[in-house]
């Protein structure tokens, strides 16, 4: 199966992303590097908005994953809660 | 107006309706081919431009917000990193060099994006990809500025920094970066985004930035680190454009399908050429080693390319040619790059070394069919010969590949000890390439690449000396009046690190910074 990935920086305000990110996805695999996580899935990877205001304790606006975004692989499907990562095969 | 309407939050895909189609108009007094003159003449074939879809629906207004964000933390690091005097805490000076090579040869194509893709913008008649390309031009000259910005604190101490722009349009193994964006460039709007949205940006973008910026937070640049990732935010948004691109220009007519993958073809084999000095940085300029050239090409072309193509396989496109060459290549490309500009450092803008034994026994546990065998033995005859004082600089100028313009140092694929040249004619004329790929690139298009400016061709022809140089005065020395036509100090800028200015320097400071002298 194909691998879709994020990779986000290491810094305060992605902890919480990337705890959410994992919880969300318990295939993902987490490869940390200097300064970055890159964060690999099967086919598929989830992040969810409520996952990662209830560890915000805040309201989070999924476009603000940009400010910290490093790079992503897949197919992209955005809405106000969640955006999904994913092959098509 | 006293009438109180409450206001309804707009939905994301509400609101990027309203914000980017919504703006749009059909004009009425002009006809469409007269205000979009450069859609029709590539083949490519649309037919509904409101197909396209930005899948992270990112609007002007929400698009100030970010990226002001993103400035204020880079400039609070850049700050900082000054401040503090924060270049004394990279892992050695020998680490410096890659950001030379980064500023020459990386930061100018950054400002050629953003030309291009203000280009491209203005061609597309739909507002969607208008908006995405206006978005990545303003990225892109965020990055060219960010760049010149936090390196312009290195050229406050050290050598090699002084002149870059310049040095772009005139050094050798600078040309190689600036022909490929060149290139693109003057190719129709298509095929520009095409190239650098996808090619560039989706397929070999990771290879370039992520090691790069992982690598300087290892060897603790954090002036490096903030504007690399800085710009890196920007890269998922412009991965995104590339590849809703291909998806939309193949779902819009299946004639399209040809067209595009011979563009895949070529600007993927373009970039990975360009690559050559990213390999040669991770594998022998990177004093502390985040991951090898190889196990990059594996991770991000191989694993992650393996998987878009194989998505994009239901469009009819396939894997690039050039992959199965590529695929040869990784094992020898970073040495074959790095012992090239060993011989030629009397005429490059930084300086070069051998790498010393760990970091050999490094290469070597990376490269184990290759390393041992080809390239260690001629290390340490060059170690020997610079111990008896014949330390080898190399002043006879190579012959260059007329598409990708590298000197021909590759070598045929299957035979690493057998250097490739392929030759076409042309109109009378003989031209030299460096691959099978090149010469096809050019084969297709030789009245494009017939007018290619080759540094070694114009330094031939006597058109890269100072005005009023005699080449035919006594004692004429050309590498001399080469090296004063780019501005490159000898003796200075050039040549080995051992001894240079650069190590002294920093040796000097960083005592400063840790006794009480
Ligand atoms: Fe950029
Ligand atoms: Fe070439």
């Amino acid at each position: 199966m194909s691998t879709v990935f994020i990779a986000l920086q290491t810094n305060e305000e992605t902890r919480p992303i990337i705890e959410a990110i994992v919880e969300d996805n318990p295939h993902a695999r987490v490869n940390e590097a200097p300064a970055m996580v890159k964060i690999d899935a099967d086919g598929r990877l989830v992040v969810k908005r409520s996952s990662i205001e209830e560890r915000l304790g805040r309201d989070f606006d999924l476009q603000e994953l940009h400010i910290n975004l490093i790079s992503l692989s897949g197919n992209i499907e955005e809405d106000e809660d969640q955006m999904i990562l994913a092959w098509k095969n | 107006m006293d009438m109180q309407v409450a206001k309804k939050k707009l939905g994301l895909k509400e609101k990027y309706q309203v914000m980017t189609r919504d703006l749009d108009w059909t004009p009425t007094y002009q006809k469409m081919e007269d205000i979009y003159p450069y859609v029709q003449y590539e083949g490519i074939k649309i037919h509904d431009w409101d197909r396209w879809e930005d899948p992270f629906r990112l609007t002007m207004d929400a698009y100030w917000k970010y990226q002001a964000e993103k400035e204020k933390k880079l400039y609070a690091i850049i700050d900082a990193y000054a401040q503090n005097n924060g270049h004394l805490n990279v892992t050695d000076a020998r680490y410096i060099n890659t950001v030379k090579l980064f500023l020459t040869g990386v930061s100018p194509l950054e400002y050629m994006a953003h030309r291009g893709f203000a280009h491209v913008g203005r061609a597309f008649p739909g507002p969607g990809p208008r908006v995405a390309c206006l978005m990545q031009s303003l990225d892109e000259m965020r990055h060219f500025q960010t760049q010149v910005h936090a390196i312009s604190n290195y050229n406050k101490y050290y050598n090699g920094f002084h002149d870059f722009r310049k040095w772009h349009d005139r050094v050798w193994y600078l040309s190689v970066p600036k022909s490929f964006f060149d290139d693109a460039i003057t190719a129709g709007p298509f095929e520009f985004i095409v190239a650098i949205g996808f090619s560039f940006e989706y397929v070999l973008t990771n290879l370039l930035f992520v090691p790069f910026v992982s690598g300087a937070a290892y060897n603790g640049d954090m002036g490096t680190m903030a504007y690399g990732f800085s710009a890196q935010s920007d890269e998922a948004r412009h991965m995104t454009l590339g590849l809703e691109v291909i998806k939309f220009i193949l779902e819009q007519d299946p004639a399209n399908l040809p067209i595009v993958q011979r563009w895949i073809d070529k600007w993927t084999w373009r970039g990975y050429r360009v690559l050559t000095l990213v390999a040669m940085m991770m594998d022998y300029m990177l004093p502390k080693r985040t991951m090898s050239w190889k196990e990059a090409w594996e991770i991000y072309f191989e694993e992650n390319g393996g998987a878009l193509f194989r998505d994009l396989a239901r469009y009819g496109i396939r894997m690039p040619k050039c992959a199965e060459t590529i695929a040869f290549e990784k094992d020898h490309l970073s040495h074959q790059a790095w012992c090239t500009f060993y011989n030629y450092t009397a005429a490059t803008a930084f300086h070069t070394w051998l790498p010393n034994e760990d970091e050999m026994q490094w290469l070597s546990a990376k490269y184990p069919d290759s390393f041992d065998k080809y390239y260690r033995p001629r290390f340490d005859f060059w170690r020997e010969q610079a111990a008896k004082g014949n330390r080898f600089y190399n002043t006879t100028l190579p012959m260059l590949c007329q598409t990708c313009q590298v000197p021909l140092f590759f070598t045929e694929p299957g035979d690493p000890t057998k250097i490739c040249y392929r030759e076409t004619d042309y109109k009378g004329m003989k031209y030299h390439f460096c691959s099978d790929h090149c010469k096809e690139i050019f084969e297709h298009e030789p009245e494009k690449y017939v007018q290619a400016w080759l540094p070694v061709h114009q330094i031939y022809q006597g058109n890269c000396f100072p005005e009023g140089t005699d080449p035919t005065a006594e004692g004429f020395d050309p590498l001399k009046a080469v090296l004063q036509w780019y501005n490159i100090i000898h003796g200075r800028d050039n040549l080995d690190f051992e001894g240079s200015e650069d190590q002294r320097n920093f040796a000097a400071w960083r005592a400063q910074a840790t006794r009480n002298v």
